[in-house]
């Protein structure tokens, strides 16, 4: 009844290209950006910003990150987690050896590292594809969590690489509390889902779509498969570096290399099953997905008085994660995202029949 | 030069192990296109129901043989039992999607595995004894100086291991399933409209994959203790098959030996130069290495594509 675009006319071809085409959409997103920036860090606990928020903004953003790659281009990656560590680390060798960066360009930077380091392990993908890919990607998850393990000189010298980065601030402004730790990763999720929902309408977004669809015929049809590929590996291990620098810097704050390990990758991974592959929105509700079940899992079982030991709550995690990831791959192999698309075109009609 | 030739047999026998775990890999495969990342689990989970079983077999007969036989049965069974659940949950509703959809299925068949396997049969480190000898062997004391170490129990994992090879090289080449197994694995539609039942081959090569997960679980087993950690020893094996090729018997053998070789000569050799602990990755790059050369493998067939 409320959700109705009639009268909404396209008179222009801005009008038409329109991420929300439906005036109520625009409205409800800007809603929902208020709502965030506004209201949440007023009413949201110490805990919800530190436990709940602030880890679904940052692994939102990695998911982003490797939708991209895995969404869109079709090229799996089981290595998201070693990524995030270049991000992480770069970014904090910069902050160590250049005190002098301000933090935002040390994450951009860590970002920068991560994607070159992405380039050089997706270079495999020209040759690979499906499995051996994935195989490819492993290696860089083995192969950086071991360097950042064993070379001193990636960790500033510090033992068996674990870091921890001191007082923060943005441009003078401190960066202590929750909500403004919150409020910065905010900012980086709301920019980066902006451009990475642009340039997947773009015309390398499409190349990487066509690849993903079939590469043979892509390159048939004169799409560079050797470019196309390696765009989506940069671009996603660049947003994946940078998340990957908000996860040590702003959650963690003291990390070592297990913070990233193959573990952290299958969860990206099935973060982006759960909620979509190639969708942005997606994305958000994995992420949101995988952040809370396991705060439900441990939490819902105690209000019924039934308390689980906490490994029984770890096998029951990993058992319903599975369960969920087949359920989704053969009733719904598009996800939540493509739940909401549903409910929004049956929204469209309620409560008329037709 | 003795110290040459024992890192060198040593790998071998790790190579053996590999090549033990990489097999079940490449039989499901070959079979059903299907890359089982599950594989590790399905070690973890047999061996863990191994140790249970027998440890209650035992108990209740008195005798560790005749326990250990009746266990080895009804792990069996169970891992029967389970290829049969696979089939009618899982991959019955997964026909004919693409490789990576049924590959991100088989992850979530792992973290079910895993969960499910510890919840019934506790996460506590069980040990398997199958009565192998422990006292280790020194052969040709007389041309090297102080022999060359051997472990017994590597070397009947390396006879159990070929034994496994040669009767499932037997099983594709010379029975009626055989042939329908490999009649699947070159084109699910044409060997179904000939009449060959795909859930029924499934079925089998999805329990065959479980028996030579349950070899592999209970020599590691009993090498390692039966713990977690067993279900990481996968990923150590899967630079072996990628090596040899997913499509190849004798490749996934090869490329055990290979990897177990390299493994432990790097180690030696060249670990010491760049901080040790080079394993975890150098089977992957060499695996690397060889795929940049040969995108299938060393023994993969080649893959042709048409628009």
């Amino acid at each position: 009844m409320f959700y109705r675009e009639n009268g909404q006319f396209k008179a222009s071809y801005v009008e038409d290209l329109r991420i929300f085409k439906v005036t109520q959409d625009r409205v409800a997103v800007l809603a929902l950006v208020a709502i965030a920036v506004l209201l949440v860090p007023m009413l949201a606990s110490d805990y919800l910003l530190r436990a709940v928020l602030i880890p679904f903004l940052i692994l939102s953003l990695a998911a982003i990150g490797l939708n991209i790659l895995v969404g869109y281009c079709g090229q799996i990656s089981l290595g998201t987690g070693a990524f995030m560590a270049v991000g992480a680390y770069a970014a904090w060798n910069i902050g160590v050896r250049i005190p002098e960066v301000p933090l935002l360009v040390q994450i951009l930077l860590g970002g920068l590292c991560a994607t070159a380091v992405g380039v050089v392990f997706g270079i495999p993908s020209l040759r690979l594809r499906g499995l051996y890919l994935a195989v490819s990607t492993l290696a860089a998850q083995f192969f950086l969590d071991w360097a950042f393990l064993r070379i001193p000189a990636l960790t500033n010298h510090s033992a068996s690489g674990s870091v921890s980065v001191g007082t923060l601030s943005f441009f003078g402004l401190p960066l202590e509390s929750a909500w403004q730790k919150y409020l910065f990763c905010l900012g980086f999720v709301v920019v980066f889902a902006v451009i990475a929902k642009n340039l997947v309408r773009t015309t390398t977004g499409r190349q990487w779509m066509a690849i993903r669809d079939m590469d043979i015929a892509a390159g048939v049809i004169g799409i560079r498969p050797a470019y196309a590929k390696l765009t989506a590996f940069a671009v996603s291990s660049f947003i994946v570096g940078v998340s990957g620098a908000l996860w040590g810097f702003m959650h963690l704050g003291a990390w070592e290399p297990l913070a990233f390990s193959l573990d952290r990758s299958f969860q990206l991974l099935f973060m982006i099953i759960i909620g979509g592959l190639g969708s942005i929105v997606g994305s958000f509700f994995g992420a949101a997905f995988i952040v809370l079940l396991p705060i439900v899992l441990t939490n819902v079982p105690a209000l019924f008085g039934l308390p689980l030991s906490v490994d029984t709550a770890v096998h029951l995690e990993h058992i319903i994660f599975g369960s969920l990831i087949v359920i989704f791959l053969i009733a719904e192999p598009h996800g939540l995202a493509r739940l909401w698309s549903i409910g929004r075109e049956k929204l469209r009609l309620w409560p008329f029949p037709y | 030069m003795g110290f040459f030739i024992e890192t060198l047999l040593g790998g071998l026998m790790t190579g053996v192990l590999y090549a033990l775990i990489g097999l079940g890999f490449v039989l499901i495969f070959k079979a059903s296109g299907v890359f089982n990342f599950a594989q590790g689990a399905m070690v973890l989970v047999a061996a863990l129901a191994m140790a249970r079983f027998s440890a209650w077999a035992i108990e209740l007969t008195g005798s560790m043989l005749f326990g250990n036989v009746i266990a080895f049965f009804m792990s069996v069974a169970f891992m029967i039992a389970l290829a049969i659940a696979i089939e009618r949950l899982v991959l019955r509703h997964l026909v004919n999607q693409e490789l990576t959809t049924l590959l991100m299925a088989t992850l979530g068949i792992t973290y079910v595995l895993d969960g499910l396997g510890q919840t019934v049969f506790g996460s506590s480190v069980y040990t398997i004894d199958v009565g192998m000898p422990k006292e280790p062997l020194f052969l040709f004391q007389d041309v090297f100086e102080g022999g060359i170490l051997l472990n017994p129990d590597d070397l009947i994992a390396a006879l159990v291991g070929a034994a496994l090879v040669a009767a499932l090289a037997l099983l594709f080449q010379y029975t009626k399933v055989g042939r329908a197994l490999r009649a699947v694995a070159d084109d699910h539609q044409a060997a179904q409209s000939v009449g060959i039942p795909l859930g029924r081959i499934w079925v089998v090569v999805w329990s065959v994959a479980g028996v030579v997960a349950l070899v592999a679980g209970i020599v590691w087993g009993s090498k390692l203790g039966v713990q977690f950690s067993l279900s990481t020893v996968a990923l150590r094996a899967l630079p072996v098959v990628i090596l040899g090729g997913l499509t190849s018997v004798p490749g996934a053998i090869l490329g055990g030996l290979i990897i177990g070789v390299g493994e432990k000569l790097s180690e030696v050799y060249l670990g010491s130069f760049v901080g040790g602990g080079i394993e975890v990755w150098f089977a992957y790059a060499l695996a690397l290495l060889v795929l940049l050369v040969r995108p299938e493998g060393l023994f993969g067939e080649k893959h042709i594509d048409r628009v």
